[in-house]
């Protein structure tokens, strides 16, 4: 049972709760795998995708955990919303809740947005990535492609290369991964190390070898253009050469190591085009895992919705 | 008119003291152990303490142009609810007080409202852009008592140079909000842990620090004296210090909150906590009441910046930066600065009171004979909860509410008149 009607991050949440929708989304990865995907666990819900940022995988996968669920699912596309209107965020969700939305996933550029949007609506509310917050949606599909792959996460050390300072999807990782016992390793340019990442129980390693040394699971972030127009880093090219992983850091490596990548990647950039398409890749089960976690998190809140409110 | 205050603890400039206080045609006329006379009208003032009037140096009244946030018909209710007898207000108005109209303007709506002093402010360069000088010598005409282009820094050292030789010919110091505006770069919060836990943007104190060094160097070097606003980092009270120590007329002020609160605040995105500076770390907060113990910060303003809710009941990086604090001012800092014993009280009322008088050469700030009866009487035993929905500002955005402060305002004086009373 989740403790709140929202999922706003994984610092929020217990080890608990995370292992009950890491272990959710075992029986809804196996009904993903059937021929017709088509259940009633939440016929007559509603979901409405309220993204104030540009997302392809995300958004579909939401909207299909969704429909295969039984849920009725519309989107909010926010360039032809009320919103261009200077409409509030608050008033937008006053909006959605009078027209008895269930669930409300949101993307938003500003960290702690869904938690404004959440504290005014009956509504669930699930972050789908707010600024430089959380992205919890896409942690737990994370963990949950490592531990499938390894039936356990204590123990683990994960590494973590990339933009971490403008990354949720690291932060959540960071919080999640440390309540399940996972040891969490980063590296990046001192440009995109946010402040005392340490005290959030992270390892700052000093080169990508000691990031990568041992590692069960590689994972690159990625990396935004206009970070290196913002002077974050020369370029491309130096990036890659410097702070990408490729086939000689993986060495470094457990042998049977995995990569992960939150996608959509830059190929040769944060990792070479081999390790993308390699063997050790998960990145394209970790797109069926979101779907699987997400439709996890649905049903643990539509519970939640029906035993408290 | 006479007016006696019986019994009070009066607090001077040096220390407390039981005495009467006789005022007569806006002067304070008389100090003594026992002032007797039937034909005054009688304020008893037993158990409470007798202070100055208190003069908060920085403050936004947002009149002409934002008067959703605050007028100076509200602004000075809160004043004199606070104890506040004198204010300086800051000229990001709409119009810009950059001229000497909009002086003039604020100037006459002071008298107007006839609650509490009203000095403006005028802005450094035309608009706060930061490029041309405003008129300077016509403002400080129309009654502008000091320049400040508070919201930002004058980014550009050669034009914040200029503006300190010319203004200091007419007798006018620079109150600079100090903020390297490149180097803070969007933040909206303290850079460090709760940036990192909380994604919000942070703010580093490098930012701040920078630029209270430039003010400081362009002083030294010009031998013109410099005010720092707000100072919220514990570096920055060092570098004042340092430069105190070698002669410079560097003078500083900080506010309630940087004393007060930390930024473990911002865990909560209240956009109450949002203000500009951020509310800091521990270290801060320790460093700046040190600074306020030893003199290197000479002052408490409030910086009372207040909004209505429409710029604050939105997302954290986009809500209007500002604490409303006037009415606040004195208990929030009786209750963390005095009852903790970090500063005897006479101290705290000198730096709310008789420091800014000196800084700005304004009459008052002290009780004494012969200076205007600018008085307040506050009962420091009593103690509220603060609930910003009572405030008389048009501004409710504190993030106090809540919080269990020591002292009340009974009465506030303004040259002999009572214009608040509790």
């Amino acid at each position: 049972m989740l403790k709140s009607k929202d999922l706003l991050g994984l610092q929020y949440l217990s080890a608990q709760e995370i292992c009950e929708i890491l272990d959710g989304a075992v029986a809804t990865k196996q009904f993903l795998k059937g021929d017709k995907k088509s259940a009633d666990d939440l016929k007559g819900r509603s979901l409405i995708t309220l993204f104030y940022e540009n997302s392809t995988r995300t958004r579909t996968s939401f909207e299909l955990a969704a429909k295969y669920l039984g849920a009725t699912e519309v989107n909010v596309s926010v360039a032809t919303s009320s919103v261009q209107k200077g409409e509030t965020l608050i008033d937008t969700g006053e909006t959605l809740d009078a027209l008895k939305i269930d669930f409300i996933a949101i993307r938003h550029p500003m960290a702690g947005a869904p938690k404004l949007l959440a504290e005014h609506v009956k509504a669930s509310v699930i972050n789908g990535g707010d600024g430089m917050h959380e992205h919890p949606t896409q942690a737990l599909l994370d963990m949950f492609t490592i531990k499938e792959h390894y039936g356990k996460i204590k123990g683990l050390k994960v590494a973590i290369l990339g933009d971490i300072k403008h990354s949720r999807v690291a932060m959540s990782n960071l919080f999640g991964l440390n309540k399940l016992g996972a040891e969490v390793y980063m590296y990046a340019p001192a440009t995109m190390i946010p402040k005392e990442l340490e005290r959030l129980g992270a390892h700052i390693a000093k080169s990508r070898e000691e990031a990568v040394e041992g590692a069960d699971a590689v994972m690159g972030l990625r990396i935004q253009l206009e970070r290196m127009n913002g002077g974050l880093f020369p370029s491309l090219g130096e990036y890659a050469r410097y702070y990408g992983v490729n086939g000689d850091v993986m060495k470094y490596a457990k042998p049977d190591a995995i990569v992960l990548h939150p996608g959509p990647v830059n190929r040769g950039v944060e990792l070479t085009p081999a390790l993308i398409d390699g063997e050790s890749s998960l990145i394209l089960e970790q797109v069926t895992n979101g779907l699987a976690v997400r439709m996890s998190i649905l049903k643990l809140l539509a519970e939640y919705r029906e035993k408290n409110l | 008119m006479k007016l006696l205050i019986k019994n009070g603890t009066l607090v001077l400039k040096d220390g407390e003291k039981k005495a009467d206080l006789l005022v007569e045609d806006g002067k304070i006329v008389k100090i003594a152990d026992k002032i007797y006379n039937k034909q005054y009208e009688v304020i008893d003032a037993s158990g409470k303490h007798v202070i100055p009037g208190l003069i908060d140096m920085h403050v936004h009244l947002r009149e002409p142009g934002f008067e959703g946030k605050e007028d100076i018909l509200s602004g000075s209710k809160a004043a004199v609810k606070g104890g506040v007898t004198q204010v300086c207000c800051m000229p990001n108005t709409n119009p810009v007080c950059d001229n000497a109209v909009v002086a003039s303007y604020i100037n006459s709506r002071a008298k107007e409202v006839n609650l509490c002093k009203i000095h403006p402010i005028g802005a450094i360069t035309k608009g706060e852009q930061g490029e041309t000088l405003s008129d300077i010598g016509k403002m400080k005409s129309a009654g502008v008592v000091a320049l400040s282009d508070d919201g930002k820094s004058v980014m550009n050292s050669y034009i914040m140079r200029l503006a300190m030789e010319y203004a200091n010919d007419f007798g006018l110091k620079c109150l600079c909000h100090c903020e390297d505006a490149n180097l803070v770069d969007g933040g909206v919060v303290n850079e460090g842990y709760n940036s990192t836990v909380t994604g919000l943007k942070g703010s580093p104190r490098a930012a701040e620090d920078i630029m209270i060094a430039r003010e400081i160097a362009l002083s030294e070097s010009l031998n013109i004296p410099v005010h720092i606003c707000h100072v919220s980092t514990y570096s920055g009270v060092e570098i004042i210090r340092s430069a105190k120590a070698r002669g410079v007329k560097v003078t500083a002020e900080t506010c309630p909150h940087y004393f007060s609160l930390t930024d473990d605040i911002i865990t909560s995105y209240d956009t109450f906590t949002k203000v500009n500076p951020p509310v800091r770390e521990q270290r801060d907060v320790d460093e700046i009441i040190r600074g306020l113990k030893d003199g290197t910060l000479d002052c408490i303003v409030t910086d009372h910046a207040p909004h209505s809710v429409k710029d604050k009941q939105v997302e954290y990086n986009i809500a209007a930066f500002g604490i409303s604090g006037i009415e606040t001012s004195l208990a929030i800092s009786y209750t963390y600065l005095v009852k903790t014993r970090k500063l005897k009280l006479y101290e705290l009322i000198n730096r709310m009171s008789k420091a800014p008088a000196e800084i700005l050469n304004l009459d008052g700030g002290e009780l004494k004979e012969g200076a205007p009866a600018d008085i307040a009487i506050v009962d420091f035993a009593k103690s509220y909860t603060i609930d910003g929905n009572k405030f008389v500002s048009k501004g409710k955005n504190t993030p106090f509410n809540g919080y269990k402060v020591y002292g009340v305002v009974d009465y506030t004086l303004v040259d002999g008149e009572i214009k608040f009373k509790n």
